[in-house]
């Protein structure tokens, strides 16, 4: 079983700062961690593995620095890290992220399932993980809480919904997004982080993928963040 | 690029709002989607479409009309009887192709989250999610998104000029449904679901509805809420008690998740649901930023406290000092005699 697990490096606080000029979130000198959802999907990847064996690849796309949630990532149970970085994927809005991180599966190649969390914190559109089963053309699950079962051609999936749940056979390949229902993340030991600190990460380009440039960065990018401001206030309280 | 955008703009119209379809009905949620693109469509000089797809929709037509579209598109199926988000996003791209809507907007709930996104790629056009405000440029036309990002700390505002349609997901229970007018006029239109366009990929084989829930939270408009101050699953007894008296829907804060009392699927907050209730009781939740946004957007928040400096008591339009063992049963006791 090769299973990838998308990761996102995130701002550590939701308290953002936003770029007057570009209209664009400023990520320099904030602490980044990796998305919490993202803890979920490594777990659940990391006990299949440990089940019927196979590896698990965290797969990110981000700036050179990025590799510090590939770290997080391999110190919790991900055999490998991969980074994709390049700045031709600057700006990319979701359309051009899943289609980046699609291409980058397409390489690693012979992958049964993509696991992501079900959301990241600072975007919260939860629209990565269907996207690339899009461009993959692959089955998907979203919002999974249970992965009750996993065969040789095809697994079951419990899904949340605002009113239940359902349950779902799929066939592999496919793209999962999990809820935090479906498990308890370990926690690092040491050794698992000083193992993260020394393996070593490879970059991968828009080139090395095989990324069009049309279909990344700004241009590859169908939405553009117009105007961004804080909310308006709330009343204060009566007491 | 930009010399086809003219073109493009011209060759497609008319907005769309896929329906939330749950068992063959029509979701509530539909009504309010289509009060919000009614608007848009006239701002437009358009066409509303609603495009339905399950098992036994096509006798939702008449509702559809009644809510405001002028144009029902019901794709009535066995095979769609439940969610097959593979199967629905299949057919939706090929009605985009044959119909050619500037506009598709959906519900921001965990389907069509699931759906939107995958027919966005496929139909290679831009996706806003989890909109709370919709508008028509009227400089030239195009759709303003409007939605919140960094756990509500921010409000953006998207625009996506050189594709069709311009798509959306929008919250439940933020935008307005029209009054019901069995007399309005419109049209159906029925198309099928096509052979390979389900099945091959998933199989959805167990279907469970929580009664217990019959009020999810994001419907909602009565929550009662506790925190690390229920101080256990006994608490929560009390706050269903009271959320049944009123109709409403038990919520919590992801301290109170975490220490096992309630379900994860009742947590408000940053990594749970966003709710837009009519009233929220906050009972013994301090009020961490992570939960504040996610519940700050109800009109009427009322905070039960032993503490009366906490955020929570703060920011609540009514901050009750006291014990919510005496608060919640002197409620119920008085909501008993009414």
């Amino acid at each position: 079983m090769r299973i990838v697990v998308c990761v996102k490096q995130v701002p550590g606080s939701s308290e953002a700062k936003i770029d007057p000029e570009t209209k664009r979130i400023v990520r320099e000198g904030v602490k980044a961690v990796m998305n919490p959802f993202d803890a979920y999907a490594l777990e659940e990847a990391v006990r299949i593995k440990e089940r019927l064996g196979g590896e698990v690849i965290a797969l990110t796309m981000g700036p050179p620095r990025a590799d510090i949630a590939l770290r997080e990532a391999i110190s919790v149970g991900a055999d490998s890290g991969i980074l994709l970085s390049d700045r031709a994927f600057g700006g990319s809005d979701t359309w051009a992220t899943s289609y980046a991180l699609s291409k980058a599966v397409r390489k690693i190649g012979g992958v049964d399932l993509v696991i992501c969390g079900k959301q990241a914190i600072d975007g919260d559109t939860a629209q990565v993980g269907p996207g690339m089963a899009a461009h993959l053309g692959w089955a998907q699950a979203t919002y999974v809480m249970a992965i009750p079962e996993v065969g040789e051609k095809e697994f079951l999936a419990k899904r949340m919904h605002e009113d239940g749940w359902d349950l779902c056979r799929i066939r592999f390949p496919a793209v999962l997004t999990v809820v935090k229902d479906i498990n308890r993340p370990r926690v690092p030991t040491l050794k698992g982080r000083l193992a993260a600190q020394k393996v070593e990460i490879p970059t991968w380009t828009a080139q090395d993928v095989g990324a069009e440039a049309d279909k990344i960065g700004l241009e590859g990018s169908p939405t553009r963040v117009v105007k961004a401001e804080p909310p308006a206030a709330r009343n204060k309280a009566t007491l | 690029m930009l010399a086809n955008t003219e073109a493009l703009r011209a060759e497609y119209k008319n907005v769309w709002v896929v329906a939330e379809v749950l068992g063959g009905e029509v979701q509530k949620v539909t009504w309010e989607l289509l009060g919000a693109a009614r608007s848009l469509a006239d701002a437009r000089g358009c066409e509303l479409w609603c495009v339905a797809m399950g098992d036994g929709v096509a006798k939702e037509a008449l509702s559809i009309r009644g809510y405001g579209a002028d144009v029902a598109l019901v794709v009535d199926d066995r095979r769609l009887a439940r969610f097959d988000d593979e199967a629905e996003a299949a057919a939706l791209v090929r009605l985009i192709g044959k119909y050619k809507p500037e506009i598709l907007v959906c519900a921001a709930t965990t389907r069509g989250r699931a759906l939107i996104p995958r027919v966005a790629v496929a139909a290679n056009c831009g996706l806003t999610a989890d909109c709370t405000g919709l508008a028509i440029d009227p400089t030239n036309g195009d759709l303003l998104q409007t939605r919140p990002a960094f756990g509500g700390n921010i409000m953006a505002t998207i625009r996506s000029a050189n594709h069709r349609p311009q798509m959306s997901t929008v919250r439940p229970r933020v935008m307005n449904a029209l009054e019901f007018d069995p007399e309005r006029e419109g049209r159906v239109i029925v198309e099928s679901l096509l052979e390979g366009e389900s099945g091959s990929l998933k199989t959805v084989i167990e279907v469970f509805h929580e009664e217990e829930n019959a009020v999810n939270l994001s419907d909602a408009r009565f929550i009662v809420a506790g925190g690390r101050g229920v101080k256990g699953p006994e608490g929560f007894k009390l706050l269903k008690k009271f959320a049944d008296a009123v109709g409403g829907a038990v919520g919590a804060s992801r301290a109170a998740v975490d220490s096992g009392w309630v379900p994860y699927s009742r947590q408000v907050g940053q990594t749970g649901q966003t709710v837009q209730a009519t009233v929220y009781v906050a009972c013994g939740i301090s009020g961490q930023i992570q939960h504040l946004v996610g519940m700050q957007s109800c009109d009427y928040i009322v905070a039960i406290d032993k503490d009366p400096n906490t955020p929570m008591m703060r920011i609540a339009d009514a901050a009750v000092v006291g014990d919510l063992y005496e608060i919640i049963p002197a409620l119920l006791k008085e909501l008993a005699r009414t």
